[in-house]
């Protein structure tokens, strides 16, 4: 066990882990921000996603001695002073959840897509939201939504 | 965190109106804040059809006027947590925008609480309505009391009663709500509906009602619980069904770093047996599991495999040889196959369990919390736990799908529970165990025959249904067909997933109609329209399936030329009572590749209570359809299963999901309607597998699609 010292949404934070704990784990249980969810632990489903210093990385795939002093957000760090992102609104306006365990995933994926390309072509989205599992299938309304806070901008 | 999750904010709630605190297990929720003791449980005691629900337990309404109403199913997906609460507020009257929804926990109180067979609307339209009516109607008598008038002559709107009379006079439901709570129930037969005009909120779009703390990243499902003290635990099972474990390094485990306790433990109702790992953290928990070796008893099955069952399943079939028809006639003949299939509920299965004093709290993302409940007592009858001492708090589920209806892993975190007294225990299962471990839709085959006469009408039909234990087909859909029965035994178990029995059947059915459509040279759309209008059609109106087809069928253009690697299909499905036609356009690459374009989806289930929410479940039935058709299915070999994960099972992705279409059929709000979370998905896998014919002229007889070369020039 060691300690690591990180900054997530802005906060620093100090957790005593193994150095191989994923960064998933690390939020789920030491930080008890469980936002970012659990789906295969293999990367292939997108439901652990965060932002590592503004990029869209698997947090089941980052070992904790891997993120070093790195911007760690997650999806409880998009809203600022409760005021919902243009992203987390359309969703909202469009009644994008179902379930809604993929969708702190696909809003951190597509927040990435939008930092990078504010107004994405349906290839670009197809690109960036494709590992991203929806097990309900919301995948139109989530295409949908994207252009919405796209255009909203 | 001291808080299990976060509680919602208390409403600012003038104490002198806090007159009792209920009694009631799981705590009702009170109309007015308390509770008239007049109003007996028994009045809302379960029971058939007639079970009168009290609107005491559902709603609250806070002086300010602040609406609390209390959604008492599982939320799994299907926004019955948004609709069941749309159903009380639209006949209670109050603006949808003052209303909070709360999630119940288990408690008789509230009736029915299963999420499955697509019945929950269906089953609770009424009684939800009737429910919100009769809190209008006791507001409206405290405020004739109050004014000294009789209750006929006074008006509600948007959370106020006005005397008509004066016209001047009104007064808010949070102004009457405890007076109201004290008013005896009227009876039933009194409390009279809202016209369907007069329908302000029933059938609109509403969004969900947890959407804003979904996309905030709020605790809500099984998987986020955190109680004080919580431990974390694993179960590993025998990866051939039916094996057992004879041993294990559960002292190489138990030293590990984290890991409070490795222990094997029996078989048990509602469980199998298996090997537990109790850790102070998931990683830790994850570590150890990956260092557990164990010493199995495979059991009975573990020659058991898909190519076997296959080869069984043949030699059942081969008797379709004997099948003869007239002379002349245009025999068509083929096997439709098809793969068992895994739920793989994005959220594994979970339970977290606390065994302390002699009884048993369980929070549970489950279709049947008294299934929960059930397993559990079950479980720890021996330690004198009854049903009675075991409380069920239902927490969200990251997607159901039939998996969440069978609680084993409710029963198996009872079980570590009670091993580790006085300590809460979440029970996580991770992905390869949910995928290895699931109750499977089974597969099956259909030997297929049929034939055509001259006159282009079809002169016979007969279907071989081969099934595998646990298969159900609903047959005698059309008097033509002869249907015979067979099943292989397998040791696979299997349970319900999106539409039982209708999910893969259908897409078999309506392929080969299409093969004998083909054969008869004749339009698809034209020679279904004459099958069901001949009448006869068992357990369903044909008129109405006759509708949904029609209107499917003009809403996607059917009948347009379209150029070779372009074609239409269409299918339709009558599943949990609801009438659905689908249209799917698709193109073919000459090197085999396909693109679902568009599914156009006609669907007749009566009146609709949350538009958006019933057009996602469509879109959502009919993508996960078509997802399963084109890529799915999970190998049986040695007795068990080969997929453990999304590298191997995988789930369609967005790129792959097609624009869709829905139109529902115009319904009577008089009139219950029945449930949309499964009927969409039967008829998809049929309209694109025959799009694909109607494109390249190549039939597709196995699913997944994604087995059939595609190939043309």
């Amino acid at each position: 066990m060691s300690t690591f010292n990180i900054s997530v949404n802005g906060q620093p934070k100090t957790v005593d882990v193994e150095a191989d704990t994923p960064l998933l784990w690390v939020l789920r249980d030491s930080l008890e921000m469980v936002g970012t969810k659990y789906g295969c632990g293999i990367g292939m489903c997108g439901a652990c996603t965060v932002h590592i210093d503004g990029k869209a990385q698997r947090s089941c795939q980052t070992p904790i001695s891997k993120v070093g002093a790195s911007k760690v957000t997650t999806i409880e760090g998009l809203a600022k002073d409760g005021k919902l992102t243009a992203l987390q609104q359309a969703w909202c306006d469009l009644d994008v959840p179902q379930c809604g365990y993929c969708q702190a995933g696909q809003l951190m994926s597509a927040t990435a897509l939008l930092a990078d390309k504010p107004k994405p072509t349906d290839a670009e989205i197809d690109a960036q939201m494709s590992g991203n599992l929806c097990r309900c299938a919301t995948y139109a309304r989530i295409r949908a939504a994207i252009h919405t806070a796209a255009g909203a901008k | 965190m001291s808080a299990i999750l976060e509680t919602p904010p208390s409403r600012e709630f003038n104490r002198r109106s806090f007159l009792k605190v209920t009694a009631l297990a799981g705590g009702g929720l009170m109309l007015g804040s308390y509770f008239n003791l007049g109003m007996s449980v028994a009045e809302a005691a379960p029971g058939g059809g007639g079970q009168r629900l009290n609107p005491n337990a559902f709603i609250k309404i806070a002086p300010n006027g602040a609406v609390t109403i209390i959604s008492k199913n599982p939320e799994i997906g299907q926004g019955i947590m948004t609709s069941l609460p749309m159903l009380i507020a639209e006949e209670l009257d109050v603006p949808w925008s003052s209303v909070t929804v709360e999630q119940g926990d288990l408690n008789t109180i509230y009736g029915g609480q299963n999420a499955g067979g697509s019945t929950a609307i269906p089953q609770n339209f009424m009684p939800m309505r009737q429910l919100g009516a009769t809190g209008r109607a006791l507001l409206v008598q405290a405020a004739a009391q109050q004014w000294g008038v009789d209750p006929s002559v006074c008006t509600t709107k948007d959370g106020w009663v006005y005397d008509a009379p004066s016209g001047k006079k009104r007064l808010s439901y949070g102004e009457l709500a405890t007076a109201a709570a004290a008013l005896p129930l009227p009876p039933a037969d009194s409390v009279k509906l809202k016209a369907q005009k007069e329908l302000k909120i029933l059938g609109t779009r509403v969004s969900g009602v947890d959407n804003p703390k979904v996309v905030t990243g709020k605790p809500l499902f099984g998987i986020d619980v955190k109680v004080p003290g919580m431990v974390y635990a694993n179960y590993t099972k025998c990866p051939t069904f039916g094996g057992t474990p004879v041993s294990a390094n559960l002292d190489e485990i138990k030293k590990m770093p984290g890991v409070k306790d490795a222990f094997i433990l029996p078989a048990a109702p509602g469980m199998n047996a298996g090997v537990a790992i109790v850790a102070d953290s998931t990683w830790r928990m994850i570590s150890a599991v990956g260092k557990l070796t164990v010493q199995w008893d495979l059991g009975p099955n573990v020659s058991q495999s898909s190519d076997d069952f296959a080869k069984q399943a043949a030699a059942l079939g081969a008797d379709m040889s004997s099948v003869t028809y007239p002379e002349g006639a245009k025999v068509v003949e083929g096997v439709y196959e098809f793969p068992y299939l895994s739920h793989s509920t994005l959220e594994s299965m979970n339970t977290t369990a606390l065994y302390k004093d002699g009884a048993l709290e369980l929070w549970v993302p489950t279709q049947s919390p008294g299934g929960a409940q059930r397993s559990a007592s079950d479980v720890a009858k021996a330690a004198g736990v009854t049903a009675s001492k075991v409380s069920v708090h239902i927490m969200r589920s990251g997607g159901g799908f039939g998996r969440r209806g069978i609680t084993d892993y409710a029963a198996e975190a009872t079980a570590i529970a009670l091993k580790m007294e006085g300590t809460p225990v979440k029970l996580m299962w991770m992905r390869e165990q949910d995928m290895q471990q699931d109750f499977y839709r089974p597969g099956g085959w259909h030997f297929m025959k049929g034939a055509v006469g001259t006159d282009g009408k079809i002169l016979g039909w007969n279907d071989h249904f081969v099934g595998v234990t646990g298969s159900s087909f609903r047959s005698g859909e059309f008097p033509i067909v002869t249907v015979k029965s067979s099943t292989v035994t397998s040791g696979v178990p299997t349970g319900p997933w999106r539409a039982p029995g209708d999910n893969a059947n259908y897409w078999a059915t309506q392929s080969f109609l299409d093969e004998l459509a083909a054969a008869a040279n004749r339009d698809p759309l034209q020679v279904r329209l004459e099958l069901l209008g001949a009448g006869n059609i068992r357990n369903y109106s044909n008129t109405r399936m006759m509708g949904v087809l029609q209107l499917a069928a003009d809403k996607a253009g059917w009948g347009k030329q379209l150029p070779r690697g372009q074609g239409q299909g269409i299918s339709f499905a009558f599943s949990h009572q609801g009438y659905v036609a689908v249209v799917a356009d698709v193109t073919v690459s000459q090197d085999g590749n396909l693109k679902v374009n568009k599914l156009t989806a006609a669907v007749d289930v009566g009146p609709i209570v949350n538009l958006s929410g019933a057009e996602a479940q469509v879109q959502g039935a009919m993508t996960d359809g078509l997802g399963a058709a084109l890529f799915l299915g999970v190998t049986v070999e040695k007795g068990g299963i080969k997929e453990s994960n999304f590298d191997e099972y995988p789930l369609i992705r967005l790129p792959d999901a097609p624009a869709t279409e829905v139109h529902f059929v115009p319904g009577d709000y008089s009139v219950a309607p029945t449930g949309l979370g499964e009927p969409a998905l039967p008829p998809t896998a049929g309209a694109v597998c025959n799009a694909v014919y109607a494109a390249i002229g190549k039939r597709i007889r196995t699913l997944p699609i994604s087995k059939t070369d595609l190939k043309w020039s």
